[in-house]
């Protein structure tokens, strides 16, 4: 029997198929190398030690205020949210116990690291799309310095030692929310609040959680500068990119808490 | 408004470049482009927009990468430089940007230190001080030194930019369209700039541009880039006492826009 050839219709898709295959791939390739770059510079001299703590504190401290106002709320709402569950069997007082488990295990690094994928991934995309776009990149290349080294490294650095930083914070501002809330319905003193709190947290938890946070802080620095130092030129590569950051590394994130909590779930 | 001869060293060719081909998928940029840039020489590289004047200046400098073709700076092998080696190489072809590529985040003075501290990082403080102050000085701009960048009007920017590129002194420059999108007088003092920095610094120059102004003002010598390949080339006479019809319609558009 004659094979039957492909329509119009069918090679049409199937070279569609096959372009989005191969930009795929060479993407694939590209983060291999890009990430690849990144270790090599990291530990080669010079280091700039200025620039990190200055996209330190750009990570850091000016996200406190969002991260303070998150991790209270998300504190607070998660007890009172819970308190009818406990309440229907008379555990009300441990409330302190699971408060602490959901924050410390989950909540603190996942909403850091979701917050700062908005709020820093976001800046550090559209920064480095329009200072690509505006051939400052190429400006630093032909000034025989190395741009991916002072932009790149500093900002991917900065992001992996400030997330867990902000992950703890938002532990203990969780915490704190949890407690006014605790204190107004049960009038519980804060060191019983923290002796229940704590009493089943290990030193496998506050690991992990850290753990945790580094890892989402790296991917939220490599992901986001990944997509601004590659964008697409003009305007709108900007915009793209500061959205790819956001997009691609949440997902990343989510990702990744799969993956860490199965690891620790086989560590316990 | 013609420029002045300078001392050029035809022995001494700084930038050679032999069957240069580019191409962006199946645009084919250039065709084959043969060049040589003399010691002490401002060469002006003519031709319209879209032609592949930015993309041979970015080739030069190693920012892009040639489909085929040689190209030898200071005596190097661009394709066949190492990193390092690529890096020693560019501290001596400064590049002028179009669109000047100020850091937006760094003020006059940032923008300034940051190729010298990051190249020279055993400089004291007056020492950055003095370099700062003396490029500054040069481009006419030392009261802009604690300016940002979006304060700065076109053609401040673009010599901040030459500034920037001058503070390594080096031995070749490459203005990518020095006086786009400036009005006629700061065209004229960005053509006398260049000229400066020629006769101060001692450099070599390629300069890219579709204002026959600033081609005649400048250029020692000019190159007309057409369909990919120099088809012409010497003085502003020479290039366009022609009778082909691109190189009239060229030269027509531009006196009469």
């Amino acid at each position: 029997m004659a094979q039957k050839s492909d329509t119009p219709a069918d090679s049409s898709r199937k070279y569609v198929v096959g372009r989005k295959l191969d930009a795929l791939f060479l993407d694939l390739y590209k983060i291999n190398r890009f990430l690849g770059r990144f270790f090599k510079e990291l530990v080669l001299p010079p280091y700039e030690f200025k620039e990190i703590v200055k996209q330190c504190y750009e990570v850091g401290y000016k996200s406190l205020p969002l991260i303070s106002m998150t991790g209270f709320i998300t504190g607070l709402v998660f007890t009172k949210q819970s308190r009818p569950s406990l309440a229907e069997f008379g555990a009300t007082s441990w409330l302190p116990n699971l408060i602490a488990i959901a924050i410390i295990r989950a909540l603190a690094p996942l909403v850091t690291a979701l917050i700062a994928a908005g709020k820093v991934g976001s800046n550090i995309g559209a920064e480095l799309g329009s200072m690509n776009v505006t051939e400052q990149i190429d400006a630093m290349e032909v000034s025989a310095t190395n741009p991916f080294k002072f932009l790149v490294v500093t900002r991917v650095l900065a992001t992996t030692i400030m997330i867990p930083v902000l992950a703890m914070y938002t532990g203990f501002v969780g915490m704190l929310g949890s407690f006014i809330n605790i204190n107004q319905m049960e009038q519980t003193s804060l060191p019983t609040f923290f002796v229940g709190a704590f009493s089943s947290i290990t030193f496998l938890d506050i690991f992990s959680s850290v753990f945790k946070a580094t890892v989402f802080g790296f991917t939220i620095g490599a992901v986001s500068c990944y997509k601004g130092y590659y964008s697409s030129k003009g305007t709108e590569g900007v915009g793209k990119a500061a959205n790819a950051a956001v997009v691609t590394s949440m997902f990343l994130i989510f990702i990744e808490e799969i993956l860490v909590v199965q690891v620790v779930a086989a560590l316990r | 408004m013609e420029k002045k001869a300078s001392p050029i060293n035809r022995e001494n060719a700084v930038i050679s470049i032999r069957d240069l081909k580019k191409s962006f998928g199946s645009l084919h940029v250039l065709r084959g482009v043969d060049l040589n840039l003399y010691q002490g020489e401002n060469l002006v590289v003519l031709g319209r927009s879209g032609t592949g004047k930015s993309v041979l200046i970015k080739i030069i400098s190693g920012l892009l990468h040639p489909d085929s073709g040689e190209v030898n700076v200071l005596g190097l092998s661009v394709g066949s430089l190492s990193d390092r080696e690529l890096l020693q190489l560019r501290l001596k072809v400064g590049f002028s940007f179009q669109n000047s590529a100020l850091y937006d985040s760094m003020t006059v003075r940032e923008n300034l230190e940051f190729p010298l501290v990051r190249n020279y990082r055993n400089l004291t403080r007056k020492e950055i001080d003095l370099a700062v102050e003396d490029v500054l000085d040069g481009v006419g701009l030392s009261q802009a030194i604690n300016q940002m960048p979006s304060e700065l009007s076109g053609g401040q920017r673009k010599r901040i930019g030459i500034a920037r590129t001058l503070i390594l002194r080096p031995e070749i420059m490459l203005y990518d369209e020095p006086t786009a999108g400036l009005d006629p007088i700061t065209c004229i003092d960005i053509n006398n700039l260049i000229n400066e920095v020629q006769e101060k610094y001692n450099t070599s120059a390629i300069i890219i541009t579709h204002d026959l102004t600033c081609a005649k003002m400048t250029g020692d010598r000019i190159m007309m880039l057409l369909d990919g390949r120099f088809e012409r080339q010497g003085t502003f006479e020479q290039v366009f006492d022609t009778d082909d019809e691109r190189v009239k319609t060229f030269y027509n558009y531009n006196f009469t826009d």
